[in-house]
């Protein structure tokens, strides 16, 4: 069905979620009998302008999870729908592309989304042509604007990424995902790697796109301070199964589950004293 | 083991000029403290770990002195240098891969510090072995033991990197962001298993890392760095409550808070993208 998709995403009346995911599970076989089960009936709704954190160790299926719903993995049960449209599991390019208008992704490591030999702007501006129909110098006087909202100055236009920091390129993989005006960011751990005071400031500005733009946010972390300083609901994943949910008030003042309670206890903050737990076997690869 | 280092400095010569890394650094960890160096990327905590090794990049210049029980280990001649590193001194890098051979089995790298090193009969080498990872809260040893390295997990291998580090009964550990590739509650444990071990051998210890509360956790001061220079000395509580420093100020501001504060942020201008 090669629907035309006007600007305005249909069927996204404000109570239709941007993202519901609904009894989604995936088996990686890794041969020889070796499965590994990375989603296991996993449900998760973004209503529009909300956020909604995963947080989970590595291995807990978030990533998994995360490259379902955008359509970079397929999944085994269970389904997706996108602002009230179903997704397939296999994905065709051309499907793929209709989707990334209404939903984009950030990466931990911009330099993915970037291509070192060609300035900035350029992955920006082939959002622009691609989704939008933007090109020459309305894609540019576009791309400046995009770089006023990420709080980068418009001389970084034409800067290779090796002339950038981390941060400053992590902005511009924000303003490339801005660019298709999408309903909702799916963050794969997109602050984790930046440093602390760069961070703040990434989180700052995500908070306003939010708050003016009304763009939703499923964001991938492992740091439940960040999920605090972002998130109005979030989801607590373990070995592929999500074991609590709730607000985020709720989820971390009121923990339920142990598994939440451990990761809580073990998040360094003032006045945290590590412990040793017991001699556990369960860390083993 | 005590050290003291004074007016550290670090040029880098490359194609494109000299740079100065360390702007310096003078510091002094007491016999059996723990400090805790404290700063962003490019500050210059791994690198004044480098220089107390005398493992400085290619290019360096250096300059400034580093005692280490009143010896200057900058300008002992090879075979000590040797011995201070191969006895005195251990070090855990943040990738634990790294330190392992990839093709041998733990029970081997162990055994090469206690033998070689130590100079301890395989047999003792071995008793010894099973002994350390018992410490380092490791169940099954003798699993352990017998696995390589890619049949780990992070938190695994870090420990037996802590245990090999234990091994020599150094009387310095130097740690440079142990924890920071590790899963939050692997993290809790390697560092709870790294600072009890510590105080009960009575070591003293330079730890590396960007996280003020871990740092404040297993440390028993703070200095914190930035580019090249140390901004501020003291204990977790002196720089929590009263920093000092504008930049103590703004790195305790920035960090997200678990408890607490909550909203955006008051330290980051929402758009000042100055870095």
């Amino acid at each position: 069905m090669p629907q035309h998709r006007p600007t305005t995403h249909p069927g996204s009346g404000p109570e239709t979620p941007v993202i519901e995911a609904l009894h989604v599970s995936r088996t990686f076989r890794l041969g020889r009998g070796r499965d590994v089960r990375a989603l296991v009936d996993v449900s998760v709704t973004v209503a529009p302008g909300t956020c909604l954190a995963v947080v989970g160790e590595s291995g807990s299926g978030k990533t998994t999870l995360a490259r379902a719903i955008v359509g970079l993995e397929r999944f085994d049960e269970g389904e997706i729908m996108l602002a009230g449209e179903p997704v397939r599991s296999r994905q065709r390019r051309t499907e793929l592309r209709r989707r990334s208008r209404h939903i984009q992704m950030v990466f931990q490591d911009p330099n993915g989304s970037l291509n070192r030999r060609l300035p900035v702007r350029v992955a920006v501006e082939e959002v622009l042509e691609v989704h939008l129909g933007l090109r020459g110098d309305a894609a540019r006087q576009r791309s400046g604007e995009l770089f006023d909202t990420v709080g980068l100055g418009r001389e970084h236009l034409d800067a290779l990424p090796s002339q950038l920091s981390g941060g400053q390129r992590q902005r511009v993989a924000i303003a490339r995902a801005l660019a298709a005006e999408p309903a909702v960011i799916v963050l794969d751990e997109a602050v984790s790697a930046l440093d602390v005071t760069v961070q703040a400031q990434i989180l700052d500005m995500l908070d306003r796109l939010r708050q003016e733009r009304g763009v939703a946010y499923l964001f991938i972390t492992h740091d439940l301070s960040v999920v605090r300083q972002i998130a109005d609901d979030v989801v607590v994943m373990r070995r592929g199964e999500i074991v609590e949910r709730g607000s985020v008030g709720d989820v971390l003042d009121r923990p339920q589950h142990p598994y939440t309670r451990l990761l809580l206890d073990s998040a360094p903050r003032p006045g945290w004293v590590p412990r040793r737990r017991l001699n556990t076997k369960e860390d083993t690869a | 083991m005590s050290v003291e280092i004074h007016g550290l400095t670090l040029d880098l010569s490359s194609s494109g000029g000299t740079a100065r890394i360390l702007r310096g650094i003078s510091l002094d960890v007491a016999d059996g403290e723990s400090l805790g160096l404290v700063g962003e990327s490019g500050s210059g905590k791994s690198m004044t770990l480098r220089c107390l090794l005398g493992i400085e990049p290619a290019g360096a210049t250096v300059g400034g002195s580093i005692r280490v029980n009143g010896r200057d280990v900058r300008t002992l001649p090879d075979s000590e240098l040797r011995r201070f590193r191969a006895t005195e001194v251990a070090m855990i890098a943040q990738n634990p891969h790294a330190a392992l051979n990839p093709v041998l089995p733990v029970r081997r790298y162990l055994a090469e510090g206690l033998v070689d090193a130590q100079g301890l009969e395989p047999g003792d080498a071995s008793e010894r072995a099973t002994a350390l990872l018992g410490e380092v809260g490791i169940a099954d040893v003798e699993r352990v033991l017998a696995a390589y390295p890619h049949q780990l997990s992070g938190g695994m291998l870090q420990r037996v990197v802590i245990a090999g580090a234990l091994a020599g009964n150094p009387g310095l550990l130097l740690a440079d962001e142990p924890t920071t590739a590790l899963d939050v509650t692997t993290q809790a444990e390697v560092a709870a298993i790294l600072s009890e071990e510590r105080r009960d051998r009575g070591m003293s210890m330079i730890f590396v890392t960007h996280d003020l509360d871990l740092a404040a956790a297993v440390c028993d001061r703070l200095a914190v760095m930035r580019n090249g220079e140390i901004v501020e000395t003291g204990t977790a509580a002196q720089l929590r409550d009263r920093p000092e420093h504008p930049y103590t100020r703004a790195l305790m501001a920035a960090r997200p808070l678990l408890y607490g504060k909550e909203g955006p942020r008051a330290s980051a201008p929402p758009h000042d993208a100055s870095r």
